[in-house]
């Protein structure tokens, strides 16, 4: 066989001998976007099924994690930014060709919702948190709060429209988190340049595991019995659906051209194998949905050990994903 | 850009040329040298050199993943960035299939431009000014009458990763 072995004479920091333009904040931006989009779905989704009273974790106490949540990404997201000081020109543009661009732009707009949701729920969070933890410190905060927004010009009539048109505003809600939960895939698929990432599957894959850590998270907070089994069974059924996807992107990209397949490579004995497949499928797919069908059947496994792992396997697939993909590419070097 | 591969002796004065014409900062450069090795020794190896530089692309990734438009092509094809539009956000450079952006220590995303003002005054670029064995040939492919299209239509080329089709526009002469 003959080999052709290149030597760069360049030593561009963060680009040569491996790209790192992107790392910890940008795979924890994607967490937590995928993390409240799934928060701010479930919440919709519900009440439009007319179970804001019997899921009141889901509909009006959790989504108060999703503003904070999502300004702690966008925080993150900045704090990425090389040139921050023109932070503002992404929101004197929109180019719809760019990923990053409509993502600020829809980031910008869910912010909306999700600041208004929990704040028209707050006298039921604030019920909520009296009935369920009444030592728990946020009962002073948020009662402050509440008395503050009741004092304060025009926040009152918004918060009443808002209220009036809820069913509108979960139906955008919907849509608008789907579109952010999609959005944390495709903004990696985008770049051509980086085969491990250049998949459409991303963005479904991106989609479903941040609807699934939300799920998690949400059935470790509930202490609903009925509001639990309901989300093991989604959880259950997502996992199958990011396996089914997992196994999808590695047969489009074994089949595709030499550049996607030596970015599989990564992760079917590359460097990055023994994370994914052990910690993100195993501990954090496989071990879960055991846990659960075990819980399902009447074993008593404490629910806080799936729902860690669950999300613990999304925030590695992130990383694992963030930084294998910077490591594929056209093999120029 | 024509750049004949076997005329070039991996000298690095392209570098150098290009760091001092476009105040490039320290430990950064726009334009690089790889040294390619092939065969099996002793019989058949063969090493040759390559100034490799932004491709200047015809479909250019960088401009169509860039969130605020500060990348962009210029009148004859040359891409470039505007420096007080780029927020350093990084997409150009993770869409780049050559690596041929960084980040300017200032903040904003970097890159050759083809030393445009140079051109824009009638001359070449600093760096196929500079070069010692001729190697590096620039000028309007649209224009037929050009060195470099005349170079390109009687010697053998080739171009880096056609596959990632992004249709470089740097012409390496076998």
């Amino acid at each position: 066989m003959e080999e052709i072995i290149n030597v760069s004479g360049r030593s561009v920091p963060h680009i040569y001998p491996h790209l790192e333009i992107w790392g910890t904040p940008i795979a924890l931006y994607l967490f937590f976007g995928g993390l409240a989009a799934g928060l701010l779905f479930f919440a919709s989704f519900f009440y439009l099924k007319g179970k804001a009273d019997t899921m009141p974790m889901t509909v009006k106490v959790a989504p108060i994690i999703a503003p904070i949540i999502i300004v702690l990404g966008l925080m993150l997201l900045l704090y990425d930014l090389h040139h921050i000081l023109y932070f503002w020109q992404l929101f004197l543009n929109f180019r719809i060709e760019s990923p990053m661009s409509w993502g600020a732009w829809t980031l910008s707009v869910i912010m909306i919702p999700a600041i208004l949701w929990p704040l028209s729920y707050l006298d039921d969070i604030i019920e909520y948190l009296k009935e369920n933890k009444p030592n728990c410190r946020m009962i002073g905060l948020f009662s402050w709060a509440n008395d503050l927004m009741k004092k304060l010009p025009v926040v009152p009539w918004v918060l009443d429209v808002f209220i009036k048109n809820r069913a509108i505003v979960a139906y955008v809600t919907i849509f608008l988190s789907i579109v952010l939960g999609v959005y944390t895939g495709i903004l990696l698929s985008a770049f051509n340049a980086r085969p491990l990432w250049n998949t459409a599957i991303l963005g479904p894959l991106f989609l479903t595991s941040g609807v699934s850590t939300a799920a998690a998270l949400l059935m470790w907070m509930s202490n609903n019995p009925k509001e639990r089994t309901l989300y093991s069974k989604i959880d259950l059924m997502l996992i199958a659906i990011e396996l089914f996807f997992i196994i999808h992107m590695f047969m489009g990209m074994l089949s595709s051209g030499v550049a996607q397949v030596e970015a599989a490579q990564l992760l079917l004995g590359g460097p990055y194998t023994v994370v994914f497949w052990v910690f993100i499928v195993g501990l954090g797919l496989v071990l879960p949905a055991i846990l659960e069908i075990m819980e399902l059947r009447g074993f008593h496994i404490p629910i806080a050990i799936p729902a860690f792992l669950i999300l613990m396997g999304g925030l590695l697939f992130r990383f694992i994903m963030v930084y294998a993909g910077q490591a594929s590419g056209f093999g120029i070097h | 850009m024509a750049m004949d591969t076997r005329k070039c002796v991996g000298c690095s004065d392209c570098v150098v040329a290009c760091q001092t014409e476009n105040n490039v900062p320290l430990g950064f450069c726009r334009d690089w040298i790889v040294e390619s090795v092939k065969g099996t020794y002793p019989d058949t190896v063969q090493m040759h050199f390559k100034s490799e530089r932004c491709m200047h692309c015809e479909n250019t990734p960088c401009v169509r993943t860039c969130p605020t438009g500060a990348s962009h092509v210029i009148e004859g094809g040359i891409v470039k960035v505007t420096p007080n539009e780029c927020i350093g956000c990084g997409a150009c450079i993770e869409s780049c299939p050559y690596d041929a952006r960084y980040v300017h220590p200032e903040g904003y995303v970097d890159k050759c431009t083809f030393c445009d003002h140079r051109i824009a005054q009638g001359m070449n670029t600093a760096c196929v000014d500079v070069c010692p064995t001729s190697c590096l040939i620039f000028g309007d492919l649209d224009d037929p009458k050009s060195p470099v299209s005349k170079v390109l239509q009687e010697k053998d080329w080739y171009v880096i990763a056609p596959e990632a089709g992004t249709q470089p526009q740097l012409y390496f002469l076998k």
